[in-house]
């Protein structure tokens, strides 16, 4: 079992993102609906958790409470030791490539966070990270001229260029077909590699959980708790039929309670 | 345009073979064309009626727009304003012209008010409505970027309402135009409106009413075709494309 590579699960330092005793409880007009329930999670800087649930289990919610778009009803989220207060530029969401916006090109969108910088320190940012997301001789295109996964890099070029230190994932590839989303969870681990954001990432997809995470968190069905947190210790480039990849991975559909047959 | 020429074809042959005095051809439109032009009266009378479509128009926009876009980011305001608007909206603009002539006199006044009357509600709901449809999640992504309640405004709000802003306009002219013709009818006495009631009025001249319907036909082709460029815009055009 190889964990030299792995990063800690727990940092001795303070870590990025501190979870305590949240829970979100939504009103409507009949009953009060309790989305999710008691959670506790610490991520340390610069690790990849993801978090794992079937859909409609509140991993959403969780994202957007952690972004400061929506307050917990009940516990506290801080970061860096301060409560979150609302969405903030050192923390970016990266929604599923809608959060683009069609009225800019793609230069547009990767500048658009950019507006505090000078224009040429602004050129010289929005081209580095054109480069970086391989989208190169589309600087003038328009979203709606782009495919899913283009639409995707633009989004993630778009949080990146404002240089966050977390990001949040809220099922970035769900859209993409199933090769350009292996392309992309590739991509994702090599600017990662370079860039070293904290990442929460929120999928359904057990794969690719355990293809990115430093640790995942399985969460139950509603009203969503963590059930388990599971730490992914093999070092990167995953090998996908490694003995150690299909243990974890079963182990993660067994605890989910679905057999691995179809 | 063939269907044009058709159809002025079928109009000429109609008229020629009934010998009906109900309706004057084709011919005698374009000699009472030639008429007004030569008496200076074509051009007058369409300057006088986009005069007024201008100023009703331009005025109206330049309420309606910002105000729309300040009910449809407030939900209070909307709430409180709404019920009054559901009920000024469906009044007829031709409804205002004893009060316009009342308060206006017979004149460009009182015609730009009727227009105005006409444009502002259409607008006016359509940005409300534009507002409402930017999407939550493009709101929040600038919210995200730090930006404030002036660029979110400039930098999201405005460029995301621009495609259904720019039918909107189109649409509203439209009416204008349409609007502009009854409002001559009786507030004023100049202008495509007025040149109709007046020919028939003054002497039966069904050639010249009819002369008048095709300016009106020709310019309101001639508007909307000078909006419809703007959806072209790329700032516009996006909008479309999905």
């Amino acid at each position: 079992m190889t964990v030299a590579t792995a990063r800690p699960a727990t940092a001795t330092t303070q870590p990025k993102v501190a979870i305590r005793g949240f829970g979100m409880t939504f009103a409507t007009p009949d009953k009060q609906v309790e989305v999710l329930r008691g959670i506790d999670l610490d991520v340390a800087p610069g690790e990849l958790v993801c978090v794992l649930g079937p859909s409609g289990c509140g991993k959403t919610t969780l994202l957007n409470v952690i972004a400061g778009f929506l307050a917990p009803s009940e516990g506290t989220v801080r970061i860096d030791g301060e409560p979150v207060a609302g969405p903030d530029p050192r923390r970016i969401f990266v929604f599923q490539e809608r959060g683009v916006f069609p009225w800019l090109t793609v230069e547009g969108n990767i500048g658009f966070g950019l507006w505090r910088l000078s224009e040429t320190e602004r050129r010289a940012r929005v081209a580095h990270y054109v480069r970086l997301v391989g989208l190169e001789g589309f600087e003038r295109a328009y979203p709606q001229e782009l495919s899913g996964g283009m639409k995707q890099r633009v989004e993630v070029a778009r949080a990146l260029a404002v240089d966050p230190d977390v990001l949040y994932l809220d099922e970035p590839f769900g859209a993409l077909d199933s090769i350009t989303r292996l392309q992309m969870r590739g991509e994702l681990l090599r600017i990662q590699e370079r860039e070293r954001k904290t990442v929460l990432f929120v999928t359904h997809d057990i794969d690719e959980s355990v293809q990115l995470a430093d640790r995942v968190v399985v969460m139950s069905a509603r009203p969503a708790q963590v059930r388990k947190i599971v730490e992914i210790d093999i070092p990167h480039p995953r090998d996908l039929s490694s003995r150690r990849y299909i243990e974890l991975r079963d182990g993660i559909f067994a605890e989910i309670g679905l057999a691995h047959r179809v | 345009m063939t269907g044009v020429a058709l159809f002025v074809a079928a109009w000429a042959a109609a008229v020629q073979l009934s010998g009906t005095r109900l309706v004057p051809g084709p011919l005698a439109v374009v000699r009472a064309l030639g008429e007004l032009l030569s008496h200076g009266l074509l051009l007058r009378y369409l300057v006088a009626s986009l005069f007024r479509v201008t100023w009703g128009f331009l005025l109206a926009a330049v309420v309606a727009i910002p105000a729309g876009i300040a009910l449809g980011l407030s939900r209070r305001g909307e709430a409180a304003l709404n019920p009054l608007m559901q009920v000024l909206r469906p009044i007829s603009p031709l409804a205002w012209i004893p009060l316009a002539i009342l308060w206006f006199g017979v004149g460009d006044r009182a015609a730009i008010w009727l227009i105005f009357i006409a444009s502002f509600f259409s607008l006016l709901v359509t940005v409300i409505r534009a507002v409402h449809d930017v999407d939550p999640v493009h709101r929040n992504a600038a919210l995200n970027f730090g930006l404030d309640r002036r660029r979110l405004l400039r930098d999201v709000v405005l460029p995301a309402i621009l495609p259904q802003l720019v039918i909107g306009l189109r649409l509203t002219l439209g009416v204008a135009w349409l609007v502009v013709v009854a409002a001559e009818m009786i507030a004023v006495n100049s202008g495509v409106g007025f040149l109709i009631i007046d020919a028939r009025n003054a002497g039966n001249r069904y050639d010249l009413v009819v002369a008048g319907m095709v300016m009106i036909g020709a310019v309101g082709l001639l508007l909307d075709t000078l909006v419809r460029r703007l959806e072209r815009l790329p700032s516009v055009a996006w909008g479309f494309s999905a």
